[in-house]
């Protein structure tokens, strides 16, 4: 996650000033990635649609593409055969990321205990925000997001975040 | 009417047993001339059961009575015109042997067997590409045979490179290697999907490209399987309901209501007036709700990004609505056996007309929009166009149906809850392209309009519920005060209520088509088996049909005009 010149720094006065301003910058621009695959998807289309405008909160690039994405959001069931698409966008996207779990299924399988359903997308990929709800409401997914600003306004360009999770697909 | 129908397969197939079970005639077949009578029921001009709605098993290992076999297939079929239901029962002595395949009489049996496969690991002799179609290809076992443990999850490692099929579908249009070679280009493959912005959800999308054109193209499914019909083995009928939300989650309450009216058809149980009115305003209003959704999305995906805020800000207003009555936007789990959940609150009309009223403009901007816009026509008229011969073999239902030019609606055609009392039209299509499938649900929003307020009308005062406490809980004070009533509300909660024994299809007009319900009861409080006829995914086995030849751009949108909803197609 270090951006370069930066990581000979050390924890100097720069990095800091330097943290404050890469941090502000992310934190209003995330760019998301819509990993929707069910009913959950269907609510973030609510949160984008003008009702409750994700835009307000810098984040309505949506990107499909993980490549030009930031922020993943999951918004749905991921069942077994999906794990490895899962796993393989997310490593498709650029550091540093952030991954939202979005509804009960995507946080733990929801309603779903069964032979094909991951119980919880966090045994595949890090997770950094749970949202809980059988959908969540679109202001929850919004709430999430201020969650995700608030946590980036806390790291640090110096240091690379979850580099030793170890999922059941790795 | 039946009658005419037992009447003529008893003459011609004098050797199978028939009889009636709610309205569809049940005959037993051996498999030994199953391919052969299937063909005649099929060709017959008399019988003429032009659609194979599903094929489903029954594994009968923990059944409590004694059965010939472990495990049967049952074949269900459609004659619509004259509102015939057949059911096809045959027993499979061997899964491994099996039975052979009749997918070259009906394309829905290709998909459909491939199913019965995956989930019950019986064999189709004869199948041209028997594979799993809803687990994953690493997957061992057969989840539904009822000694696999609902719990025995599997991981898959690799996704399916389908290289191997889309190869042999290239064969089949004549395209191989030398061809190639001659011509001297390469094949292009190219992948959408499974996550990609067309594909809305989780499907996909193989295809062999010659430049923009689409030679050949296979599908993959099943990555939102989530087990429904496993799961609904475990829970007692009432708790099944919350899990057919998750079906067509863009019309949640369509599917509580089709499974409900499934449950009680079979009990004989008859709702109230109320209740039933009921039913229908809210269905009419979840489908236009689903129609909204799917127009709203494909018009995005032509580029038409402002009939996404024309058509959907209309859908997240009516939230407003259904969640003041269900308490949920999205999952509303709104009916219960023998009635709903709660009745309309107070004011509930001049909402309900508020909302029509912002529906009818949203659509008209939406329209001035669409109806005389030269790309919106260059773009969809005549391309993927769907034949209504093809549309009924490979078992198209609903409003994509409709749009080929088949007039079928089961409101119309075989009609519950008082619809053969309201003024409405099947609007139907004349060539079955991407225009005709938009316009058909653009004419649908209106129709179900009229539905509605005609319902509103006539809707009575009175009870939601029947007072019978054999299906429905007790009223509170009978619970708190009275051991019978104690008794009687935790016997359904804890043991549900309880279905006679018997095995039964159920089916209703959903917003995509036909959503059938085949069940299995052992008189317990539990489904034994519960098998959902989605109407996606038989629009999805029959994709391929449509896009190949066409280019990869109007692949993408005739996806968005046959309206796939993960939830129902994977289940
Ligand atoms: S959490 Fe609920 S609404 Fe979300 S995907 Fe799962 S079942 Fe659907």
């Amino acid at each position: 996650m270090a951006l370069g010149i930066e990581a000979s720094l050390g924890d100097s006065i720069v990095t800091t000033k330097l943290d404050a301003i890469v941090n502000w910058g992310r934190q209003y621009s995330l760019w998301p990635m819509v990993f929707g695959t069910a009913c959950c998807a269907i609510e973030f289309m609510s949160a984008a649609a003008s009702q409750h405008d994700i835009s307000r909160f810098g984040a309505e690039v949506v990107r499909f593409s993980p490549r030009q994405a930031d922020l993943m959001l999951v918004c749905g069931t991921i069942s077994y055969k999906q794990a490895p698409i899962l796993k393989r966008i997310y490593e498709q996207m650029p550091e540093p990321k952030w991954v939202v779990a979005m509804g009960a299924c995507a946080s733990s399988g929801g309603i779903y205990d069964n032979y094909c359903t991951v119980q919880g997308i966090d045994t595949v990929i890090p997770v950094d925000v749970y949202i809980s709800g059988c959908p969540p409401r679109p202001e929850a997914v919004l709430d999430a997001l201020i969650k995700i600003q608030e946590q980036i306004r806390t790291e640090s360009v110096l240091v690379d975040r979850h580099k030793d999770f170890k999922g059941i697909l790795d | 009417m039946n009658e005419t129908l037992t009447d003529k397969l008893g003459v011609l197939f004098p050797d199978n047993r028939c009889r009636q079970v709610l309205d569809s005639i049940v005959m037993d077949v051996a498999p030994d001339t199953l391919v052969r009578t299937m063909e005649r029921l099929k060709t017959y001009p008399d019988l003429g059961f032009t659609m194979l709605l599903d094929i489903t098993a029954v594994d009968y290992l923990t059944y409590p009575e004694e059965t010939s076999t472990r495990f049967k297939v049952v074949y269900v079929l459609r004659n619509w015109s004259r509102n015939w239901l057949l059911q096809v029962v045959v027993e499979v002595a061997d899964p491994e042997r099996g039975l052979p395949s009749v997918s070259t009489i009906w394309g829905a049996a290709d998909w459909a067997e491939r199913e019965v496969y995956d989930q019950y690991g019986i064999v189709f002799t004869g199948h041209p590409d028997l594979r799993r179609i809803l687990n994953h290809w690493q997957f061992k076992g057969h989840p539904l045979r009822k000694d696999y443990d609902i719990r025995q999850g599997q991981i898959c490692f690799e996704t399916d490179s389908l290289e191997r099929e889309i190869r042999a579908r290239l064969a089949t249009k004549g395209v191989d290697e030398s061809t190639m070679r001659d011509i001297n280009t390469e094949m292009m493959f190219l992948n959408l999907g499974p996550s990609h912005p067309a594909t809305h959800g989780a499907i996909r999308i193989f295809t062999a490209l010659d430049g923009e054109t689409i030679m050949a193209n296979v599908n993959e499914i099943g990555y939102l399987h989530r087990g429904f019909e496993k799961t609904a083995e475990h829970r007692t009928y009432n708790q099944v309901i919350p899990l057919t939300d998750r079906l067509n989650y863009c019309s949640a309450l369509l599917n509580n209501i089709a499974y409900v009216k499934a449950v009680e058809s079979w009990l004989g149980l008859e709702i109230t007036e109320r209740a039933m009115f009921m039913r229908v305003v809210l269905s009419e209003f979840f489908r236009i709700q689903d129609h909204l959704v799917c127009l709203a999305a494909n018009l995005v995906d032509m580029g038409g990004l402002t009939n996404y805020w024309y058509l959907y800000n209309e859908k997240e207003a009516s939230y407003d609505l259904i969640s003041r009555l269900t308490g949920a936007r999205l999952t509303s789990s709104f009916t219960r056996i023998g009635g709903m959940y709660r009745d309309f609150y107070e004011g509930w009309e001049a909402d309900m007309e508020h909302q029509l009223a912002a529906i009818e403009k949203g659509v008209d901007d939406s329209l001035s929009l669409v109806l005389q816009n030269r790309i919106v026509h260059d773009r969809t008229q005549g391309t993927c166009l769907l034949p209504a011969e093809t549309a009924l073999s490979y078992g198209f239902t609903g409003p994509n149906l409709r749009a080929s030019g088949v007039a079928f609606d089961l409101r119309k055609d075989n009609p519950y809850y008082h619809y053969d009392a309201f003024d409405f039209n099947v609007p139907v299509g004349s060539t079955g392209d991407i225009y005709d499938r938009i316009m058909v649900r653009f004419e649908e929003i209106f129709e179900s309009i009229k539905i509605i307020r005609q319902a509103m009308k006539m809707i009575p005062d009175g009870d939601i519920f029947v007072f019978d406490h054999r299906y429905v809980l007790p009223p509170k004070e009978q619970v708190y005060n009275r051991i019978e009533g104690l008794a009687n509300h935790f016997k359904l909660i804890f043991e549900g209520v309880k279905v006679s024994a018997g095995e039964w299809y159920d089916s209703f007009e959903a917003a995509n088509g036909e959503l059938g319900f085949y069940f299995v009861s052992d008189g317990s409080g539990r489904p034994y088996k519960l098998k959902v006829r989605p109407p996606c995914f038989y629009a999805m086995a029959g994709f391929h049909t449509m896009v190949e030849g066409e280019m990869i751009a109007d692949a993408v949108i005739n996806l968005g005009s046959i309206n796939i909803i993960g939830g129902e197609l994977d289940r």
